[in-house]
């Protein structure tokens, strides 16, 4: 019985599948199903959503503009929000962010400074806003400050975890010719996290743009506040001309954040950088928040 | 009659890190940026008397939170919050299964077709720079106020950020398991699942972690434009002026956010 034993063709898969993820897949739907439930969400309200929805965009469009000075001056008032928190944000981030770096400081400084981003970061920039419409009363003050928190939260976060990735060659260096603090900092810090900071403070300016079209919703200045009243008045062809406004603005500031970015991370100079098609994708920080 | 020697023309030589072209453009971004900081400054609608009374504001604010409203919390509070997880949740699967084949149609070397590449970005753009509380404010036109409308809105803003990253992550993969697939005669689905999705299964994990940390946070503000969750008991009480309540679920969001970041932390670190 040796002779011409045959070759045997396995028909099992060649990759089981291990019992783990059937097990979560199998919870999945039942959480998914579960959580339907518990919040109303069915098959028919969708369908009745659906046949909702052709009513709703014949109504968007086409968008009217002509209220279009409340939608310029909304605009100029979000821009300003958002120049303004930038300023402020990165320039209270920086002492607070150094502070935060374990290498460089003691742990009596790192720790408080560590809280106060966490804090910072915690709360989303429309619900601090909600606070300081509180504090400082309707406009456009309220959505600086909200903002600016939100900034200081974001920039000292990466400003940090920057300084602290940092080699301390340079660092050690500066410190051996017997060079003070502020010296240190100066040539042995600052160099080597310039180019990420313009990374982190490009994409901050992008993201409080994005932010500041929004916290008018709670009073607190810019076009939010436009947007969420004529959208509660059903004036929804204002409403398209403003979201239409907003977008241009947003992509707006994409593509001056992208300039700038060329021109200090990769030493573009102006006509380099009008005559480049596609703008870099180097050091740009995953988009959010 | 002075002559210079060689050391001292190179003593005078001057370093330049950057050419004239490149530091004029630096110039012009800094003139720029304080031109808008001094026209920013100078023109927003400050009203100086709002600015002076802030800091006893702020003692009333405080005041008036203190002591927080615990007992809310099992009556009102608690729904709500789950609701919001619930919203986080279901946005964040929503948004991984419609990204996926956004992403794999953005993705030019499995599908090296542009004009379906173009398609696929446009999309993912268009869902990234609407806000989630426009989309929020959308789905409660469709679907009327509640739960629903903040699911989709959450999903949909993460369709842009889970379809671009994935697309990313896709194009960066590896050509050669592919060709020696490709070379057995494997059919797509086969090169799809065995010869992208390991390459790019723990960058899916960890976008999909890192949106829903993100979803997190936003689906707590969208009840302030009806779309259900915590933001709708926060509005209520905000405008009631129940302060010990609004400090509650303050209180009740940064536990959750916290602990939503302290718990995806962990998962990415036993899971990379």
């Amino acid at each position: 019985m040796k002779t011409g034993s045959p070759v045997l063709i396995s028909r099992a898969d060649p990759f089981p599948k291990s019992l783990w993820p059937r097990v979560a897949t199998v919870a999945l739907v039942v959480y998914v199903i579960y959580a339907c439930a518990q919040m109303e969400i069915s098959w028919e309200r969708v369908q009745t959503g659906l046949a909702n929805a052709a009513h709703f965009f014949a109504r968007l469009f086409p968008p009217n503009f002509a209220r279009h000075e409340l939608l310029v001056r909304g605009l100029l008032e979000s821009l300003q929000i958002a120049v303004l928190a930038s300023t402020l944000g990165i320039l209270l981030a920086l002492p607070i962010g150094l502070a935060g770096a374990r290498n460089l400081m003691p742990p009596w400084a790192s720790w408080p400074a560590r809280a106060l981003i966490v804090l910072a970061r915690s709360l989303h920039p429309v619900i601090v806003a909600i606070l300081f419409v509180k504090a400082v009363g309707f406009g456009a003050l309220a959505g600086v400050l909200a903002l600016t928190v939100a900034s200081v939260g974001f920039i000292g976060k990466l400003f940090t975890e920057a300084i602290e990735e940092i080699s301390s060659k340079q660092v050690e260096a500066v410190r051996a010719t017997g060079a003070p603090f502020p010296s240190v900092l100066a040539f042995g810090v600052m160099p080597q996290v310039f180019s990420r900071f313009i990374g982190f403070a490009t994409y901050q300016l992008d993201s409080n743009l994005r932010n500041s079209t929004m916290v008018g919703i709670v009073g607190a200045g810019g076009i939010g506040g436009t947007l969420f009243a004529a959208f509660q008045r059903f004036d929804y062809d204002f409403v398209c001309a403003i979201l239409i406004a907003i977008i241009s603005l947003i992509m707006l500031g994409e593509v001056l954040a992208a300039g700038v970015r060329a021109i200090f991370i990769d030493n573009a100079t102006l006509p380099e950088l009008f005559r480049r098609r596609g703008l870099p994708r180097r050091d740009r920080l995953v988009e959010d928040e | 009659m002075v002559s210079i020697t060689a050391a001292e023309t190179t003593s005078r030589r001057v370093w330049r890190r950057f050419t004239g072209a490149q530091r004029t453009a630096r110039f012009m971004v800094y003139l720029i940026i304080v031109a808008a900081i001094v026209a920013a400054a100078q023109t927003i609608e400050i009203i100086p008397e709002f600015l002076a009374d802030a800091p006893e504001q702020i003692g009333d604010l405080l005041a008036r939170m203190w002591p927080i409203d615990w007992r809310a919390y099992p009556t009102d509070v608690h729904s709500a919050l789950s609701e919001t997880i619930h919203i986080a949740s279901l946005g964040t699967l929503l948004a991984l299964m419609l990204a996926l084949p956004v992403g794999l149609l953005a993705a030019h070397n499995l599908v090296p077709f542009t004009p379906l590449n173009l398609l696929a970005r446009l999309i993912l753009v268009s869902s990234r720079s609407v806000n989630s509380l426009v989309w929020a404010l959308l789905f409660v036109g469709i679907f009327g106020p509640g739960a629903l409308a903040g699911t989709l809105a959450i999903a949909f803003r993460s369709i842009g950020f889970v379809g671009k990253l994935f697309g990313e992550a896709l194009e960066e993969a590896q050509p050669g398991p592919i060709e020696a697939l490709a070379a057995t005669g494997a059919p797509w689905r086969s090169v799809l699942t065995f010869g992208y999705w390991p390459q790019v299964k723990p960058a899916f994990w960890s976008i999909a972690l890192f949106r829903f940390d993100i979803n997190v946070r936003e689906s707590a503000v969208l009840g302030l434009v009806g779309a259900g969750g915590i933001g709708m008991a926060l509005d209520a009480a905000l405008n009631l002026f129940q302060w010990e309540r609004v400090a509650l679920i303050l209180v009740a969001i940064l536990v959750v956010v916290i602990i939503t970041e302290i718990v995806v932390t962990q998962i990415r670190k036993r899971m990379l």
